[in-house]
């Protein structure tokens, strides 16, 4: 019998116990004795949610083929099991060993987005660990933070011993193997630290001293330590067709969110939309080989048994041989129940055809992803969709059969006028207008239109970086302005609109932009009540707000302040391959609403050519166009 | 051609939702490979149906669902193939072909077949009263020799009194621990044999209330652990519609049960 951390009538008074209890299929079993280092990876949102992450799966295999080493996992406990581990005093577990993560050698937490920060105190707290790095002693895990938001880990710096700054697939073997190497000699922590802090691409923020001017704004950001680097630079894996994968990922009993095979085929993306934050963070792009895919694709099926495969990237459309992936993928798979599922797909002859073969086209939607309303808006994000790509690409769809359409736009942008957000509304009736230009006995019944609006958060590492975000009451008046131009549309009846929550999105943009003062902030909200913030069931903005004032913090400093070019962000230090005057140069064009041709069109010199590889070195013509196009 | 498996469910896997075990087999049965027949359309799923669903937390060595197969190899190696892909905690027992199906004729799925079950119903360490062993078994014989035991069966929308004992086929203080069912050191297992299926569904829980309240208890649905053993159809009810059941329930013109296990019934 396998022992389980918890007795079964806690289990049997919990939400689908299954979340605590491991053993799901793939899941790697080891003696942890027999093992060196013990990692516990945690992805600090609901277990449902975690499952359903690649990049643990990428690392749960990578860590795993280490026979020194035995890697778990650990999610966070829904609000039920909070309560019990702590009426209980139950430290909180690893699903594999079901052992306390407290008695691990690191504990690895991936950020994915920031409204799970106060999540990554409970697991702290549930874990019996101290908050604060600097708190921890010799017992105590190393606690290491990775993804997208460690390019900014400053609101975090204090309860982190380590972030990795990249890709994973790099210096994690060099950071095991130091702390192995540590061990042995008797190293102290803080001698693992500062062999840690001379890796590439690790960062240990206490080794490091930050003062702030008299109004808030960083004065300087220096090292404190002799073993800290001044830059800290993103690590990348420049060759991902012979590097980890998992052919047997983990599956889990509950139903994750992906309850499917996910087929990464690229990472990076050439657009370099100016608000995207992984568009500029992920350059340059770099292609996995199609015969590597086809391969994967087929073991992780038969390992999984899933009955979805689902390609994954940032812009499917530009991956250089999607036709012989996709074609494959459906020759191989339909015969055998299996769906397929092509995100990210720019809508042409192509898409049509592999959509119709793989959805029930009465059933299914188009997406497009114009962001803003007009033109000129688009020009200043650098989004290069036209209004006749998205008319005619829903008209070919329309005719096909297809007769309902999902819309996405941000409200915010910078330099964003009445009139442009009007012209949302606008495109959205456009499209309705050119589904009735079909004569009735050909239409398939009425068009359905969903126009979903976000709210523009700017993001480090973006060339918005500096730009001021919308107050809230902005963002609901331009919400209430769209709604009202909505209302206003020939075909308004068809069109259906939804909107995300101005409140969330203040947090969110607080923490997208927030330096080291914020982290006495989250122990405050934490403190408060504050958890599971992206769920609307348990975010308590009004607890947010009793925060910041008893820190004397505001939003708005973070927020609603234009920066200057020449201010000092917290994340300069991070070296993200794409430069600061780069991403300024990007900004100025932008308000001139001067488009960035994409990187296969021409090279705009972003600076993520220092990693050799890539979009960068692909063959060209005269005119600087790549050879290789989608 | 339509196959039969058991499989028993046990260990940690008793916190497998039934819903989440359906999912389970459709991911498993594509991991062994086998030839399976899969439904039309942009959503295929395979052709498979269970019989009697077993509640969170409770084990079982008598679980049964059937498939359609498009050809299938021997019911040895099926069994081996399936077992290859199990997790810790699930394990494929045996298996049979169904006869081919008559023409005209509706195949009774498992799940309609299903009229009792028996169950182990153990009582888990760490949950001591002041009743020993030997006087709560005693009791037990006790309250299952009374000739009525009327209680209230609740559903989601009505509340009836039953006659318990009518239902409760068989029953002693003295059940046999078997490889599946886990073994605890107070060594206090009762064995039943219930009532099951769509019509009269008798938990062994509801027994258990019963015996609490004849002792004039409270029951601890967490003290017991609650292990399915065999799941049986009944013979005499072949080809009988489950209203016709109903109708004769009614009347108490019921015929004499005969009862075999689900794996065997189409032998007859």
């Amino acid at each position: 019998m396998r022992k389980l951390a918890l007795s079964d009538e806690i289990l049997m008074q919990v939400e689908k116990p299954a979340r605590y209890i491991g053993n799901e299929v793939n899941m790697v079993v080891k003696n942890p004795a027999d093992v060196d280092i013990r990692f516990c990876m945690c992805f600090p949102d609901v277990y449902e949610i975690g499952m359903s992450h690649l990049g643990i799966q990428i690392l749960y295999d990578m860590f795993n083929k280490r026979e020194d080493t035995y890697c778990e996992r650990v999610y966070s406990p829904w609000m039920d099991m909070d309560k019990v581990l702590r009426e209980k005093n139950i430290p909180l577990f690893a699903l594999e060993s079901q052992q306390p993560v407290k008695d691990f050698d690191f504990l690895g937490i991936t950020l994915q987005y920031e409204m799970c920060y106060t999540n990554v105190l409970q697991i702290l707290d549930l874990s019996q660990i101290p908050l604060k790095a600097a708190q921890r002693t010799e017992e105590h895990p190393i606690v290491i933070g990775g993804g997208p938001c460690s390019y900014n880990p400053e609101p975090l710096a204090d309860f982190f011993d380590i972030f990795y700054i990249g890709e994973g697939e790099t210096v994690y073997d060099q950071l095991l193997d130091a702390y192995k190497e540590n061990k042995k000699n008797g190293g102290t922590r803080i001698q693992f630290l500062e062999k840690a802090a001379e890796i590439e691409g690790l960062y240990v923020p206490m080794f490091y001293d930050v003062a702030y001017n008299e109004d808030g704004t960083l004065a300087s950001f220096e090292p404190n330590n002799t073993h800290a680097k001044r830059t800290i630079r993103k690590q990348v894996e420049m060759n991902l067709s012979d590097t980890f994968y998992p052919e047997k990922p983990l599956v889990p009993y509950v139903k994750a969110v992906q309850d499917r095979v996910v087929l990464e085929i690229q990472r990076g993306c050439i657009r370099g939309c100016r608000f995207c934050q992984a568009g500029m963070l992920y350059r340059p792009i770099r292609e996995r080989d199609v015969e590597f895919l086809k391969e994967r694709a087929v073991a992780m099926i038969k390992n999984t048994g899933h009955e979805e495969i689902s390609l994954s990237s940032l812009s499917s459309s530009d991956y250089s041989q999607l036709h012989d992936l996709v074609y494959y993928l459906i020759d191989t798979f339909k015969k055998e129940g299996v769906n397929i599922s092509l995100p990210s797909l720019r809508i042409d002859a192509f898409a049509l055809d592999v959509m119709s073969k793989v959805q029930d086209i009465k059933k299914s939607s188009l997406t497009f992803a114009p962001e803003a309303g007009s033109q000129r808006l688009r020009n200043v994000i650098n989004k290069g969709l036209s209004e006749e790509n998205i008319l005619t690409g829903a008209m070919s769809a329309f005719t096909s059969g297809w007769n309902k359409v999902k819309l996405y736009f941000m409200l915010g942008l910078p330099t964003e006028t009445e009139d442009d957000i009007e012209q949302i509304a606008v495109l959205s009736d456009k499209i309705a207008r050119e589904y009735y230009t079909i004569p009735k006995s050909e239409r398939n019944g009425k068009v359905s239109i969903t126009t979903s609006t976000s709210f523009f958060v700017p993001k480090p590492f973006t060339p918005f970086q500096w730009t001021r975000m919308a107050k809230q009451e902005e963002f609901i008046a331009k919400r209430k302005l769209l709604s009202a131009k909505l209302k206003e549309q020939l075909n308004n009846k068809s069109i259906k609109y939804n909107w995300h929550d101005a409140e969330l999105t203040m947090l969110e943009g607080v923490f997208a932009r927030g330096d080291r003062k914020l982290c006495d902030l989250l122990v405050t909200a934490y403190n408060n009540g504050c958890i599971f913030d992206s769920w609307s069931e348990h975010f308590k903005f009004d607890m947010w707000v009793k925060s910041f004032e008893e820190c004397g913090l505001t939003m708005d400093f973070y927020n609603h302040r234009e920066r200057e070019e020449k201010e000092l962000l917290p994340w300069d230090f991070i070296d993200a391959g794409v430069t600061k005057s780069f991403l300024w140069r990007e900004y100025t064009k932008g308000q001139q609403e001067v488009v960035t041709p994409n990187c296969r069109k021409g090279c705009a010199g972003c600076g993520a050519k220092v990693f050799h590889g890539g979009v960068c070195y692909e063959p060209r013509n005269e005119a600087g166009e790549s050879l290789i196009q989608a | 051609m339509e196959i039969r498996i058991k499989f028993a469910k046990y260990d940690t896997m008793k916190f497998i939702s039934h819903l989440d075990v359906m999912r389970y087999f459709q991911k498993a049965i594509r991991r062994s490979g086998l030839d399976v027949a899969y439904t039309e359309g942009f959503n295929p799923h395979q052709i498979m149906s269970f019989a009697a669903p077993l509640g969170v937390g409770q084990t079982s060595e008598s679980e049964y669902f059937d498939i359609e197969l498009h050809t299938a190899p021997s019911m040895e190696e099926l069994v081996e193939r399936l077992n290859e892909v199990m997790a810790d905690g699930m394990r494929i027992l045996s298996a049979e072909i169904l006869p081919p199906p008559v023409p005209q004729v509706k195949r009774e799925t498992a799940m309609a077949l299903v009229a009792a079950s028996s169950y182990l119903v153990m009582k888990k360490d760490g949950y001591e009263e002041e009743l020993s062993k030997e006087i709560l078994e005693k009791k037990f014989e006790e309250f299952i020799s009374q000739k009525s035991i009327p209680v209230i069966k609740k559903s989601k929308k009505t509340e009836a009194e039953i006659d318990l004992a009518e239902f409760i086929f068989e029953a002693s203080a003295e059940g046999k621990t078997t490889e599946f069912s886990g073994v605890y050191e107070n060594g206090c297992a009762f064995y039943m044999l219930l009532s099951a299926g769509s019509v009269n569904n008798i938990k062994p829980d509801t027994v258990m209330e019963a015996f609490y309240a004849f002792l004039g208890k409270e029951y601890n649905p967490y003290a017991y652990q609650v292990h399915r053993l065999e799941t049986f159809a009944d013979l005499s009810l072949r080809k009988v519609s489950q209203q016709e059941i109903a109708r004769r329930i009614k009347e108490g013109s019921m015929p004499e049960r005969k009862l075999v296990p689900l794996m065997e019934y189409h032998k007859y």
